[in-house]
């Protein structure tokens, strides 16, 4: 990991408060988390449990079980439980009694419910399987990136989006030769909305490719290919977010992805998804990838999209301590939280690039375990491609200067395109370059005491620490709907996936929480 | 002023025809790749094409920078262009003649529409903001500006249009892949005229691949690509308002 000196004299008070005040928040709204659980929850369970496949109008066999559940209003005991007993009762396999339902034959609601402990030991037995599969995938991507002695410098992050699968392996594998470290799978737009995952290998889709459990496969299996012949470790990241948030998690424990877009706050502010619906599907979904090493990116870099740069920046501050809480309450380690921020400060700001420096040193100072992720400038690129080039070379100098550890690279045709193979490439030299040209630049330097740098972190950290406590006060949910991130007011009864939202019932039971956080 | 009938690019002498290109192509990077890469330079109207950079990007593809002149000219008095506004008018002058003509407050909404999930080209032209020195729609006195945000359904939207009884319809297209931004375009324009709402409402699209020609082609009153701005949105909507006698 990137070693930076301190240098901005931060108020540690000031620290301490704020990761006070956002713990208050987190463990309030996990009093409301524990006593729910979501369509998306269960469905997830469900492809722990080796649930998968579609039936022949292309639902997926997890859907089945949960819309059968909520139809005997059973969602609520959880299908863990309900799925064990059927297992007690027929001799038969998740799959089995999940292909019986399908036909109409098997209604769980029928089954009398036996000894509970035995339903249970049934579940559990699977569940351990599945979770010593997790651990093994762990532990390979561990062996391997040991074997290839992991990158010290940022991990040069770049995506592919063709909608094709089968392109994106092209493109990828190609991406790996000219020197990328992280390939991110961007998906199809619109699939964040979706209240399924879809089924088997996809070869079209808008601006990005489906998510899907084959895909995941097939481009693991291509990258670790290349990473082979390139001699390093290549991370997979793709989206554990929208309306199938575990699932995705889950299916990318199962099949080895390493880093997933997961933001407690994000489907909330800009994919309207409901509130309530959000904070239950991240937590099971951070349970996930905590226990499956899969580094989280949080989605801070979005606020500045839409709202200003120089007048938000406390916002990124308090939504990364924000989800640092949450991701600890679900058993997620600092290093793996992939903290994401942004270089979105308009370029005809003055001095812009030393709030910039500011921003980025700050979030290295006071998450200094995590991977943290930074955005390359996209709301101020134009067409104009040759200053585009320059922006992106100014925000990889910030990323090498403070040590930031995801470095999501900035395409020229950022406005006009998804990537070109060339696009990459040239973003790939440029990155290269800089990291080497200055290298040791973090440690070479020092910032003026009561300079710019210094007191523009500490009015971030000041506004932060205040917003945090009114946050505490008001609770998350009231803050959301006051529209204090990016300026978006969402209601807590309103947006996306409500609908799939439930009161646990007695009994309910959910093996792998239990698992996954006793490591 | 000169006569134009024959213009080409400039390089640094009138007409000199010079151009840069650049592209990848599925070869790998040789001497043959580079012939390859000229000889597309030729097809494409270049005379004299150069190989400046040749680059491998993985086995079988390579990247190529060409420079040369073409052959074609243009004939520029010839060309005829549609634009929306002649000249905007500023946030106060809109104001103005909403007072003057309309008189009250006009009712915008916008989106980012269908499976679009970027909102910069929306936030640009409405957010209280704006962009790059131009103030948004929210900030206008005489404007109701609802910024409804992205992936905002063409029924969700038209719902919403009825609701607040909106008077101008803003519809923001950003990035797009194998022209999924045109089907959904003219997707709105078939269910306004289906709700017979068509004429009862200024439509407006927008966005960095919208031309105003294209915008008419799909059925709406005007279309503003790069480098347009709230004020001229506005100019355009309150205008078009006026002329139609809507109060």
């Amino acid at each position: 990991m990137i070693k930076i000196n301190p240098k901005l004299n931060l108020n540690q008070e000031h620290i301490t408060q704020c990761r006070k005040y956002a713990a208050g928040v987190a463990e309030d709204m996990q009093n409301f988390i524990d006593q729910h659980t979501t369509v998306a929850t269960e469905r997830a369970i469900c492809r722990l449990l080796g649930i998968d496949g579609v039936d022949g109008f292309d639902v997926p066999m997890p859907n089945i079980v949960v819309a059968h559940l909520a139809e005997k209003n059973l969602l609520g005991v959880g299908a863990a439980l309900l799925v064990g007993n059927a297992m007690v009762a027929t001799g038969k396999t998740p799959q089995e009694i999940v292909e019986g339902i399908s036909r109409g034959e098997i209604d769980l609601s029928k089954i009398s419910i036996g000894d509970i402990e035995y339903a249970k030991q049934a579940i559990n037995k699977i569940a351990a399987e599945k979770v010593q599969d997790i651990r093994e995938n762990r532990k390979k991507r561990e062996q391997t990136i040991e074997k290839h002695r992991d990158s010290e410098n940022p991990l040069l992050y770049v995506i592919v989006a063709t909608g094709n699968i089968y392109e994106d392996i092209t493109q990828a594998q190609a991406a790996v030769a000219q020197g990328a470290d992280v390939i991110a799978v961007i998906r199809t737009t619109g699939q964040s909305l979706l209240d399924y995952v879809p089924y088997g290998a996809t070869t079209e889709g808008f601006g990005g490719t489906y998510a899907t459990q084959e895909n995941f496969r097939l481009m693991r299996a291509a990258l670790d290919e290349a990473g082979e012949k390139a001699g390093r470790y290549i991370r997979l990241c793709n989206y554990a977010s929208g309306l199938c948030m575990p699932e995705i998690a889950a299916m990318g424990a199962m099949e080895r992805l390493d880093v997933m877009l997961n933001d407690a706050l994000y489907g909330i502010l800009f994919r309207d998804i409901n509130m309530k619906r959000t904070m239950i599907d991240q937590y099971f979904s951070r349970v996930i990838n905590g226990f499956a090493g899969i580094i989280i990116n949080t989605g801070e870099d979005n606020y500045l999209t839409t709202a200003d740069a120089v007048e938000e920046a406390h916002t990124v501050l308090t939504s990364q301590f924000l989800n640092e809480q949450f991701a600890l309450l679900a058993g997620l380690p600092e290093e793996q939280m992939g903290l994401g921020h942004a270089f979105e400060i308009a370029p005809d700001v003055k001095n812009g690039f030393l709030y910039e420096i500011s921003q980025a040193q700050m979030a290295r100072e006071i998450f200094p375990k995590a991977p943290l992720k930074y955005m390359p400038p996209t709301k101020f690129m134009t067409g104009d491609i040759f200053m585009g080039t320059v922006q992106n070379a100014l925000f990889n100098a910030v990323t090498v200067m403070t040590g930031q550890r995801i470095h999501l690279l900035g395409m020229l045709t950022e406005a006009i395109h998804t990537p070109f193979m060339s696009d990459r490439a040239q973003a790939l030299d440029s990155a290269r370059y800089i990291a080497h040209t200055m290298a040791d630049m973090a440690d070479e330097i020092e910032f003026k005491d009561g300079g710019i740098i210094q007191n523009r972190a500490a009015e971030v950290l000041e506004k932060a620490c205040g917003l945090l406590a009114a946050i505490e006060q008001n609770k998350l949910f009231d803050t959301l709907e006051q529209g204090i991130f990016a300026g978006i007011k969402r209601g807590q009864d309103a947006g996306k996936g409500l609908d799939g939202v439930v009161l646990k019932a007695e009994g309910y039971f959910n093996p792998f929480i239990e698992m996954m956080l006793d490591v | 002023m000169n006569n134009q009938n024959n213009i080409r690019p400039y390089g640094d002498t009138l007409n000199d025809g010079k151009v840069q290109l650049s592209f990848t192509l599925p070869v790998p990077n040789d001497a043959k790749g580079c012939e390859a890469a000229k000889i597309m330079g030729k097809k494409m109207g270049m005379i004299d094409p150069a190989v400046a950079h040749s680059a491998a990007l993985d086995a079988g593809f390579s990247f190529y920078v060409v420079y040369g002149s073409v052959a074609h000219d243009v004939d520029y008095d010839a060309i005829q262009v549609v634009a929306p506004v002649a000249q905007a008018m500023s946030m106060d002058e809109v104001s103005q003649f909403i007072r003057d003509n309309i008189g009250r407050e006009v009712v915008i909404i916008g989106a980012s529409t269908g499976t679009d999930a970027h909102t910069v080209g929306i936030d640009a032209i409405m957010n209280m903001k704006g962009f790059a020195g131009h103030y948004g729609l929210e900030r206008y006195d005489m404007i109701q500006a609802h910024n409804l945000g992205s992936q905002v359904s063409n029924e969700d939207f038209i719902a919403k249009a009825m609701e607040l009884k909106a008077d101008v319809l803003l519809v923001g297209q950003t990035v797009t892949q194998k022209d999924v931004h045109i089907a959904n375009l003219t997707e709105l324009v078939e269910m306004l005229e289906a709700e017979g709402l068509r004429d009862k409402v200024v439509l407006i699209c927008g966005g960095a691949r919208i031309s105003a020609e294209l915008a008419k082609e799909l059925g709406y009153d005007a279309g503003f690509g790069k480098d347009s701005y709230a004020s001229d949105v506005a100019t355009f909507a309150v205008q078009e308002m006026a002329r139609r006698g809507m109060k």
